[in-house]
């Protein structure tokens, strides 16, 4: 969008062609000189194959979205450019793989012969260097950015390195020259500062695992499927040590009871999954609900229903999120919208679990697990590892007296109970009473008031026509906001990423406007709907192709549903 | 809690295989405490649905922690609850339609992985709880409120498909001799590994099989079950084999795999290879510099 701040390139073509390594390669050089950058990357469910892009977004600015207004295109074959050349802006430029078709002149596309300079490098992979160093080129960037991170990235300690790094670096000359040939030109990304903040470069599944190592998880089971499986390989690599636990279990159905066993036996159990698993696991939660279990559900949302689009993104997971078991229970929600956010997301919600004595479900999606981004670098000292209250007396305790939270026993302490998926009596002991039924449904949903201290953003207050995001839509709507707002369009602006319950205060300011502008990626409008049932005058703005958000369209459609909603109370 | 629930209400019919289960786990549980001296409070419980699910409940004397989960489930909770807790004494108690029809998925993997626990499946060849529906081990032809014809699909051999997925001990008893049935849970307590303990416990409402099972000699009814001979030699697994496809039902300790480790063990010695890492180390190894 903002020429002058960023610059935002897609390379699209096959799986296999190195897409990824591309936009990574960019993206490290990039950041390695003191840019902010954002990746994000999405391919179909094969191995090797199919129409895969990745995409780099580079700015001088702290990136909010991966843009969706490209700058430059490489096109790697035919149907990457029918594909891509669309959401190319004016004055963007197209790159072409010359080898694999050719185009007519049209005043915006020039073809290289990527391989082909790959290979007379004698480096028969060193195609990715010779884009990388064209696309230098077309934004004035000096090479030698690139030449340092291919010294840094080849310098591995073996004994050809020497001559991978001369490869590369004349395939990345290459490319420079190829491009300069040419007479285009994408202007210039401004000078940095250099940030002073320290930075890690992670996606949002890396800091999900990452918040939840920091908030001290103990156990963690879960079964392989995307886009949640990196969260499983992340603990089977990391979470190692005394007294910690992590296994790769038979089915989604196993994960959940196992986690429910461990929670039950005192530790801080974890499960990572996507659509298809969080159905599997229903009965589960439900389970751990009932017996005041607390363990947290990573839920990484996909395209659905059933198998649906396991490597695109999409938002319509809420409702089953809050409501994923039959009976009464609504579990607390909490949906990160930023990478950031992940990392925070995962330890709340294993504290959060432990402090409410139930399950926590953790809403990401795939748009955050592919998404890798240099951010200020999260303060692991300052997590609070929270503990469930743990029952110290004597034994001939009675676990289910109160109306609300009492202390949990732990196997091999005293108070030993039945933790019953039954309705049950004070000691655990199944009953079917219609007293005890009433008591025991009122102290689980007693227990969420507990959870009221999430946080929340909010902006231009006053206005009455607001936009309220959730999750990663965050970004583009952000985005879309801020735009709107430097022409003179306003709305308020809400945010949290507790969605269920709300934070205090929240609510009580959602039901005063006439329209919150709710933008989720589903078709029902999720949470649009259940702000609704709460009493707020919502509307959703949904997209369901599988992708995220583009900003220019939020530009156009917000302001849209506001004067359709409102009868033309919003003025430019 | 020091005692059972007085004021609990939920009692097997009289005559019920169970109460003999029920005799034999609370032997093998104190037997098992006096010989390692562990209160009661390190044991936990896992029970599924049915009559069997009640076991948590039902146990007199001294009370253990109890989990009276969902369904079929019972392995992958037990699994999970000795996974994080290796220190705990963990047992199933699980029927026939639990443990080998909706739960028949988590065998195999629990078989598999050989963690250190001990499971009771309560075999009644039905579905009691729910009046007398057809089990996996309910008789081909036999006629139920769900298979009114007869029943159509063969009955499952549970101790062969226990031993054919690789078990590392399996031991078959009989609820009406609770000092023998008590010694082989115990047995599976201290065995390191998966110990599976199917018990023949007969339903007096839905499918009464006292008579077939133990013969009665003024019906002129000959016993279905038979005593594991003397001579049988239980690190043997094909003999095991051959036990289990034999006529009949063999009772008392079929196979014990005396090379058994258990996973705990295995997990507790990978891990102590590995260096702990913390939070803070890992997101250090992710810290970017520029440059």
């Amino acid at each position: 969008m903002q020429q002058d701040k960023d610059f935002i390139v897609r390379f699209a073509g096959e799986g296999g062609q190195g897409m990824v390594t591309a936009a990574d390669s960019l993206a490290q050089s990039a950041a390695q000189v003191g840019y902010f950058i954002q990746t994000y990357s999405t391919f179909p469910s094969q191995i090797v194959g199919g129409p895969t892009w990745a995409q780099v977004r580079i700015s001088s600015r702290p990136v909010l979205s991966s843009g969706d207004q490209l700058d430059a295109l490489i096109a790697f074959n035919q149907e990457a450019y029918d594909t891509h050349a669309h959401s190319v802006r004016d004055g963007g430029v197209i790159i072409y793989n010359s080898e694999a078709f050719e185009l007519e002149d049209d005043g915006r596309s020039f073809g290289m012969r990527f391989d082909e300079l790959g290979k007379s490098t004698g480096n028969p992979r060193a195609a990715n260097m010779v884009v990388l160093g064209a696309i230098a080129h077309l934004v004035n960037w000096p090479q030698q950015y690139l030449n340092d991170f291919v010294v840094r990235r080849f310098t591995r300690g073996r004994p050809n390195d020497e001559q991978i790094i001369e490869a590369n670096i004349q395939a990345l000359s290459l490319g420079r020259d190829g491009a300069a040939t040419t007479s285009f030109h994408l202007g210039e990304l401004p000078p940095i500062e250099k940030p002073t903040w320290d930075q890690v470069l992670v996606n949002g599944n890396q800091a999900i695992a990452l918040g939840a190592m920091a908030a001290g998880v103990d156990v963690f089971v879960g079964y392989p499927i995307s886009p949640a499986t990196t969260i499983l390989i992340f603990m089977e690599q990391n979470l190692t040590g005394q007294d910690k636990f992590v296994y790769q279990a038979s089915s989604e159905i196993e994960s959940i009871n196992a986690i429910a066993g461990a929670g039950y036996a005192g530790k801080k159990a974890m499960t990572s999954t996507a659509g298809p698993g969080l159905s599997l696991m229903s009965e589960g939660i439900g389970m751990a609900w009932m017996m005041e279990v607390p363990l947290v559900i990573a839920d990484i949302q996909r395209g659905g229903p059933a198998t649906g689009l396991p490597t695109k993104t999409e938002q319509s997971d809420f409702q089953i999120a809050l409501h994923p078991a039959h009976g009464d229970a609504a579990l607390p929600v909490i949906a990160p919208g930023t990478v950031e956010e992940c990392f925070t997301a995962g330890a709340v919600a294993l504290n959060w679990a432990e402090r409410y004595q139930g399950p926590v479900m953790l809403l990401s999606e795939h748009m955050l697990s592919e998404r890798s981004q240099n951010i200020p670098t999260p303060n692991v000292a300052g997590v609070i590892d929270e503990r469930r209250q743990v029952y110290r007396g004597d034994n001939g305790y009675l676990r289910y007296e109160n109306h609300t939270l009492s202390p949990m026993p732990i196997p091999g302490g005293p108070g030993s109970y039945v933790a019953n998926a039954s309705e049950h009596d004070p000691m655990g002991d199944t009953t079917h009473r219609p007293d005890r039924h009433v008591h025991m449904t009122e102290r689980r949903f007693s227990k969420l008031a507990l959870l009221n201290d999430g946080t929340y953003e909010e902006e231009l207050t006053e206005e009455a026509i607001v936009i309220m995001p959730w999750g990663g839509s965050k970004g583009p709507a952000r985005e879309a906001y801020e735009e709107l707002l430097a022409q003179g369009i306003k709305f308020g602006w809400y945010y949290t990423m507790y969605l269920h319950p709300l934070p205090d205060g929240l609510l009580s300011s959602l039901k005063q406007k006439d329209l919150v502008i709710v933008p989720e990626l589903n078709y029902l409008g999720q949470f649009a709907s259940h702000l609704r049932s709460l009493g707020v005058r919502a509307e959703a703005l949904t997209q369901y192709d599988g992708l995220p958000f583009g900003v220019k369209d939020l530009m156009v459609r917000i302001p849209n549903l506001a004067s359709l909603k409102a009868g033309g109370a919003v003025k430019a | 809690m020091t005692t059972k629930n007085p004021e609990y209400d939920f009692a097997w019919c009289p005559g019920c295989g169970d109460f003999g289960v029920r005799r034999a786990m609370e032997f093998a549980l104190q037997q098992y405490m006096d010989t390692t001296g562990e209160e009661v409070e390190n044991t936990v419980v896992v029970a599924g649905i049915g009559c069997s699910g009640n076991m948590v409940h039902l146990l007199e004397g001294p009370q253990p922690f109890g989990i009276h989960g969902i369904h079929g489930r019972t392995l992958p909770m037990a699994f999970g609850i000795k996974g994080a807790r290796p220190d705990l004494n963990v047992l199933i108690a699980a029927g026939d339609g639990d443990f080998l029809s909706i739960g028949a998925e988590h065998i195999a993997p629990q078989v598999q992985r050989n963690v250190n626990l001990t499971a009771v499946i309560m075999d009644n060849g039905v579905y009691g709880l729910t009046k007398g529906q057809g089990s996996p081990t309910t008789k081909l032809d036999v006629i139920t409120p769900t298979t009114p014809y007869g029943k159509l699909e063969r009955d499952l051999n549970p101790l062969d498909l226990y031993l054919t997925l690789g078990a590392t001990y399996v031991a078959s008893g009989i609820s009406t001799k609770p000092r023998d049935l008590a010694s082989l849970i115990h047995g599976g307590m201290k065995h390191p590994g998966f110990a599976l303990v199917h018990v023949q416990s007969p339903c007096t409402q839905y499918n009464d099989t006292f008579d077939a099972l133990k013969g009665n000699v003024r019906k002129g009814i000959q016993p279905i079950a038979w005593s594991v001979p003397d001579d049988h030699d239980t690190s043997d697994r094909v003999a095991a084999s051959a036990l289990v496809r034999s006529e009949g039902i063999p009772i008392g300790l079929l196979y014990q795999d005396p090379d058994s480790v258990a996973l705990d063990d295995k997990y507790s010695q990978t891990m102590a290879r590995q260096k702990t890492k913390t939070a803070q180390d890992l997101m250090d190894s992710y810290a970017f510099k520029v440059q």
